[in-house]
């Protein structure tokens, strides 16, 4: 199996990584934009398993590149996994600023929009493929505290909904992964429960099974389901008034 | 956030921040201010307590293997876990490891950890070819026992506090199997284990477990461990997901009468005596590992661990006397660990000496510090010293009477401007 793992320097991908190398023997292709930090995980990863892996640069919020970038490989993907993303440490900074907020945008939506479907033309054609879409529980429903990230996976969700039932009859899965807490550098500064933190390798098992099972959206850990079902359950008239 | 490490005493509000790169690391270092490296916080005192730390858990990547020579170079925040994953498989196991695999790399030689195995292979360092260490100007240095074996000799042992380590050359040893040959000798007491302890010393391996609530002619009822690799049996490993302890113990759980009781049960359901069984490698060397979180059982106010070593000359009598006077004071320790070390290295900081050392997990009360601060004297008199990775609480004077050569130590941390950089709860305390 080839594994293209697009904004592969995140916690969950390198987890991911792991997951696929261990359990698949996948051969692996890293693709970011932090060559030196990918350049060791290829070092990495290939003794841990043993298995090829491999990197190149890719921008996600380089659009014009990205055609281009998928001709270039040589061997083409059987799973892709869409783990770029971006938010700032505070949401502040994106009020006040637009071009925070438009890259929040770029990162977590628009790339992963202008990227995958030049992947899921290949992958419609050659008919198979697997493209895992890591969103957030965020996208589910805007808080006061986390909206301008939460609409861009909420965008993604939609987006990987749609793209999951375009591409259902031509032997090509979509799964839509909705993690909650995760203890990592994007959330590195954020006080969080330590209950309801998952560490990115347990995320990463999860996501693994979940494609076994080709299921089609993946709450991570488990409870978040849940957790999501009442905060979705909420009246309007009262959620606005909470501070989540 | 608030840190604290394994024995969660003291607890304390920090600033910390991760790194994956150098360059990450060295905008941390060159701030102003001091800061420590923080591993994966399994020292039992304030030796990785800062206001401001540095966590090294991400930077954990395995950089070169050469299955010849059984040679890894890999980045300090790589564990011993995953190193044992990886390579176990392919039949290589660390040189040296201590009682527990969730450690890192650049924890293992800041430590000078030992284990089982001290009296015939030393420490952690003797496995190390050559590490590099970021100094207090966010320069990068390669230490080796060739080439600045200055900082090789400080570092090993220096408790974080010569630079942060960063990625480090160490050397595996060749095993057949992930099985050990075992052999369990309950001996009476402590005339009869330190006899056990010269019997078995052709055995790359062993450890005591000693009932420290015994006195009279029980005191230093133990039971021996010893073992050699096998070379029979697979070579995979399950390191399962532990079992937790899922919250704090109250603090009536554990008192001499609990603890007792434990003793004597634990004790008598060891065998009188086993020659060569064989058993899977991880309960022989990790038996505490299968239990996530087990330092709740010793409740919310945290616990200590006391180690300590004499020389050998002074060990039978000076044991004698401190194991009577815990069990006096009632004490106990469900955890006390008897072990006979080789010869010392000549690091400036490194704990073992030829002779035996002692450990026991105690939980932190009133009446607990200045009891020890009693054994700290019965100590420095047979010519001992107190393992600073356990450490929370010992006094300068103790200190420096159980290193003599922490002067040279802080001699070198003067001179390189680490004193202003590298500090801890513990460097303050102890003056170093």
């Amino acid at each position: 199996m080839n594994l293209l793992i697009l904004g592969a320097n995140s916690d969950v991908a390198y987890a991911v990584a792991g997951a696929f190398a261990g359990h698949e023997k996948a051969s692996i292709l890293l693709a970011s934009r932090n060559m030196e930090l990918l350049e060791k995980k290829v070092q990495d990863l290939t003794i841990r398993y043993g298995v090829e892996v491999s990197c190149c640069r890719f921008d996600v919020t380089d659009f014009e590149s990205h055609a281009s970038f998928y001709a270039s490989l040589a061997t083409k993907p059987d799973v892709v996994v869409y783990s770029a993303g971006y938010m700032p440490a505070t949401q502040e900074e994106a009020q006040k600023n637009y071009k925070e907020a438009l890259k929040i945008l770029a990162v977590n939506f628009s790339g992963a929009a202008a990227m995958l479907e030049v992947i899921a033309a290949d992958f419609e054609r050659r008919g198979h493929g697997t493209i895992i879409g890591i969103s957030s529980v965020a996208g589910e429903r805007g808080r006061q505290s986390n909206y301008i990230y939460g609409s861009s996976k909420a965008a993604f969700n939609a987006y990987l909904s749609g793209m999951r039932n375009r591409l259902c009859r031509r032997g090509v899965h979509v799964m839509t992964v909705l993690p909650g807490f995760i203890h990592t550098k994007m959330t590195e500064g954020l006080d969080l429960p330590g209950l309801l933190t998952a560490k990115p390798e347990e995320v990463a098992e999860d996501i693994y099974r979940a494609f076994r099972k080709k299921k089609d959206i993946l709450y991570t850990k488990w409870f978040w389901r849940w957790i999501m079902a009442v905060i979705k359950g909420i009246p309007e008239m009262v959620f606005k008034r909470m501070s989540l | 956030m608030k840190l604290t490490s394994w024995g969660r005493y003291p607890r304390i509000e920090a600033e910390g921040s991760h790194f994956e790169t150098t360059e990450q690391l060295r905008r941390q270092v060159v701030r102003d201010g001091n800061l420590i490296a923080y591993g994966m916080g399994r020292s039992y005192g304030d030796s990785a307590l800062n206001e401001r730390v540095v966590f090294s858990r991400r930077f954990n990547k395995i950089l070169h293997f050469d299955p010849e020579n059984g040679l890894v170079a890999c980045e300090c925040g790589v564990s011993l876990q995953e190193l044992i994953s990886v390579f176990l498989p392919r039949g290589w196991f660390l040189s040296v490891t201590p009682g527990t695999r969730l450690i890192s790399v650049g924890g293992a030689i800041a430590s000078d950890v030992h284990g089982k195995n001290h009296h015939v292979a030393g420490c952690f360092s003797s496995c190390v070819d050559s590490f590099e260490l970021m100094l207090p100007g966010g320069e990068i240095v390669l230490c080796s026992r060739e080439e600045n074996s200055r900082l090789f000799r400080a570092t090993c042992g220096g408790m974080g506090l010569t630079g942060v380590i960063l990625t480090a050359v160490i050397r595996l040893q060749k095993v057949k199997s992930a099985y050990i040959r075992e052999t369990v000798k309950r001996c009476r007491n402590l005339e009869e284990i330190f006899h056990c302890f010269e019997q078995y010393q052709k055995l790359p391996y062993s450890v005591a477990w000693i009932d420290c609530l015994e006195s009279g002619d029980q005191v230093g009822r133990s039971v021996l461990m010893a073992g050699d690799h096998a070379d029979t049996g697979s070579l995979d490993i399950d390191l399962h997901q532990p079992v937790s302890v899922p919250f704090d113990f109250p603090g009536f759980c554990l008192n001499r009468y609990s603890v007792k009781l434990f003793n004597r049960f634990y004790y008598h359901t060891r065998p009188a005596s086993v020659e060569k069984r064989l058993v899977p490698l991880d309960p022989f060397f990790y038996p505490l590992d299968s239990i996530g979180h087990w330092n709740r059982i010793y409740g919310k106010g945290g616990f200590t661990q006391y180690q300590l070593v004499l020389p050998k000359s002074a060990s039978y009598e000076g044991l004698k006397l401190i194991l009577n006077r815990i069990a006096k004071q009632g004490l106990g320790s469900f955890l006390a660990v008897l072990k006979l070390c080789g010869p010392e290295n000549g690091n400036d900081l490194s704990f073992p000496m030829e002779g035996y050392s002692l450990a026991l997990d105690l939980k932190i009360e009133k009446k607990l510090f200045p009891f020890l601060d009693e054994l700290d004297r019965m100590v420095i008199d047979y010519g001992g010293r107190l393992y600073l990775t356990k450490d929370v609480r010992m006094s300068k004077a103790v200190f420096r009477k159980g290193y003599p050569q922490w002067e040279t130590f802080a001699e070198l941390r003067e001179t390189m401007g680490m004193k202003e950089k590298f500090t801890s709860l513990q460097s303050r305390r102890l003056e170093v």
